[in-house]
């Protein structure tokens, strides 16, 4: 298990209180994750909120094992190796991640001089805080839709890209669509107390963990679900109520299967969100931001990583990190107004180092 | 040399291609409708496109890689490659392919 996710684990979802802080950040991807290090060395805390089940953003989701060349000190990392140093060189600042959560709702409550906002997620975790810092990336990361002809009618009661309560497939009659491992897991977690469980793939060939597929191919064998081979082209039912899928194999044959429900699995995209509806200027859906101090048009509220745009900018990790370090300057002028700053070295500050944990 | 794209509305446009640079490349360079999320990596599925019967065997078949990413595509054919698993060279002048369809 990789340290991104073995911190995820013991985390407390504060739910019922509002929760109040310093900072929120949108996202803990690279840039998100390094703004922490760059606020704790001022001592700023910060929350962290990702739609993902896990910390890392593009990095962790979309290329894990790929190598990166081009991270100052490290001729080569892969991506999930960036994240999980990312993840241990910001310990020491005791971060709070809240994952599986998006957030969606900002709102201001304070004044252009000691701005406040008030920050919501969907999982209605809900903070309190003087300045966010919005580290989006490329936009959340939300499961793709198929254009399955008229799927949209069925969304929510019978056709769901992501599973929340496994109580609600009780008795159900699924169809699960993919090859990867949220196909297999759900596949394996839904049988036990499903009515029956079809999983449908394009070829006989899963990506998926392999003891899952074992496992999947034993109930197979055994008759208590049933795998085919193929793809969904249509759908069949009456008003929400799903009762069958059109489909197609491999050999250009249509065949139908009875279902109540449907759970495409096609992997993941990025898309802005509701970041759209938090008035701020959108450029092409990218935050503009000033390049001193990283803020947006609105005091209080920073964009820094792949989500900015000012003349120049390179969407590159190293320039993420370089705006994370300019942000947290003006974050400190908000969070201490009363506070000087004075700019100090980790090399030779015993304060930074006695915050580091290493002096 | 020129690649032959058919967007999703239908229109067949002649692209000018240049060697050593990517199909995937070429259509976005062109301002056709082709996501690409990852840039290439072969890691989002989103430059997904058909290929004419008669360039199928004409094309390095796909590595484990890209059959994989095709499984988070929508409507895979048998002549369906990753736009940006094809790297453009003379051979290739002609090729024809069509846009298949975006998952949302
Ligand atoms: C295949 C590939 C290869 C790459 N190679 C390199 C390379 O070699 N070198 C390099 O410098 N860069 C590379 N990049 C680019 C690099 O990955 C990005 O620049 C980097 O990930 C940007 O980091 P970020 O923290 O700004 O955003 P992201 O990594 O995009 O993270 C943003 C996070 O915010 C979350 N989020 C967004 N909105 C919300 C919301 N409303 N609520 C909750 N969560 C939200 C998302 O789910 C996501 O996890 C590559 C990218 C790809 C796809
Ligand atoms: S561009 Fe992402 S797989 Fe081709």
């Amino acid at each position: 298990m990789t340290q991104g996710v073995a911190m995820t684990q013991g985390m407390a979802m504060t739910n019922d209180n509002i929760i109040t802080t310093d900072v929120v950040i949108v996202g803990a991807g690279p840039c998100g994750l390094f703004a922490v290090f760059e606020l704790g060395l001022l001592d700023i805390k910060a929350h962290l909120v990702d739609i993902l089940p896990k910390v890392g953003g593009q990095c962790a989701e979309l290329y894990p094992e790929k190598p990166i060349y081009d991270i100052p000190g490290f001729p080569i990392v892969t991506g999930q190796g960036l994240v999980d140093n990312l993840v241990e060189q910001i310990k020491p600042f005791g971060p709070t991640f809240h994952l599986n959560q998006m957030i969606e709702a900002l709102e201001p409550i304070g004044t252009a001089d000691a701005p406040r906002f008030r920050v919501t997620t969907d999982a209605g975790t809900v903070f309190e805080t003087k300045t966010v810092i919005v580290a989006a990336g490329g936009g959340s990361f939300q499961p793709k839709k198929p254009p399955i002809p008229g799927i949209d009618a069925y969304e929510g009661n019978s056709v769901f890209y992501a599973v929340r309560k496994m109580e609600a497939f009780r008795g159900r009659d699924i169809l699960i669509v993919g090859g990867g491992d949220s196909a297999l897991d759900w596949t394996l977690n839904l049988q036990p107390i499903a009515r029956r469980v079809t999983l449908m793939h394009r070829r006989d060939d899963f990506r998926a963990a392999p003891h899952s597929v074992e496992q999947m191919r034993a109930l197979v064998a055994s008759g208590q679900m049933d795998m085919k081979l193929g793809q969904v082209t249509g759908l069949k039912g009456e008003g929400s109520a799903l009762q069958a899928a059109i489909c197609r194999d491999n050999a250009g044959e249509t065949f139908e299967i009875a279902c109540d429900t449907l759970l495409p699995f096609f992997g993941l995209t990025m898309k802005l969100g509701p970041i759209a509806d938090w008035g701020l200027n959108l450029n092409e859906n990218l935050i503009p931001a000033d390049t001193e101090k990283f803020e947006t048009s609105t005091p209080g509220i920073f964009a820094i990583g792949d989500i900015n745009t000012y003349p120049g900018k390179l969407k590159l990790i190293l320039s993420g990190f370089h705006e994370a370090a300019l942000a947290a300057q003006k974050v400190h002028r908000y969070v201490y107004p009363d506070k000087r700053l004075t700019f100090q070295y980790t090399t030779s500050s015993t304060s930074l180092q006695k915050k580091l944990g290493v002096a | 040399m020129h690649v032959r794209v058919t967007d999703r509305e239908g229109e067949q446009r002649e692209l000018e291609a240049l060697e050593g640079w990517r199909l995937m490349e070429i259509i976005r360079d062109w301002g056709l409708p082709i996501k690409a999320e990852c840039g290439g990596a072969c890691a989002c599925a989103t430059c997904h496109v058909y290929v004419a019967a008669d360039w199928v065997d004409k094309l390095h078949p796909p590595r484990e890689e890209e059959l994989e990413r095709l499984d988070e595509a929508f409507d895979v054919r048998p002549n369906s490659r990753l736009a940006c698993q094809i790297l453009f060279s003379p051979e290739l002048d002609g090729l024809t392919v069509v846009l298949a369809p975006e998952l949302d």
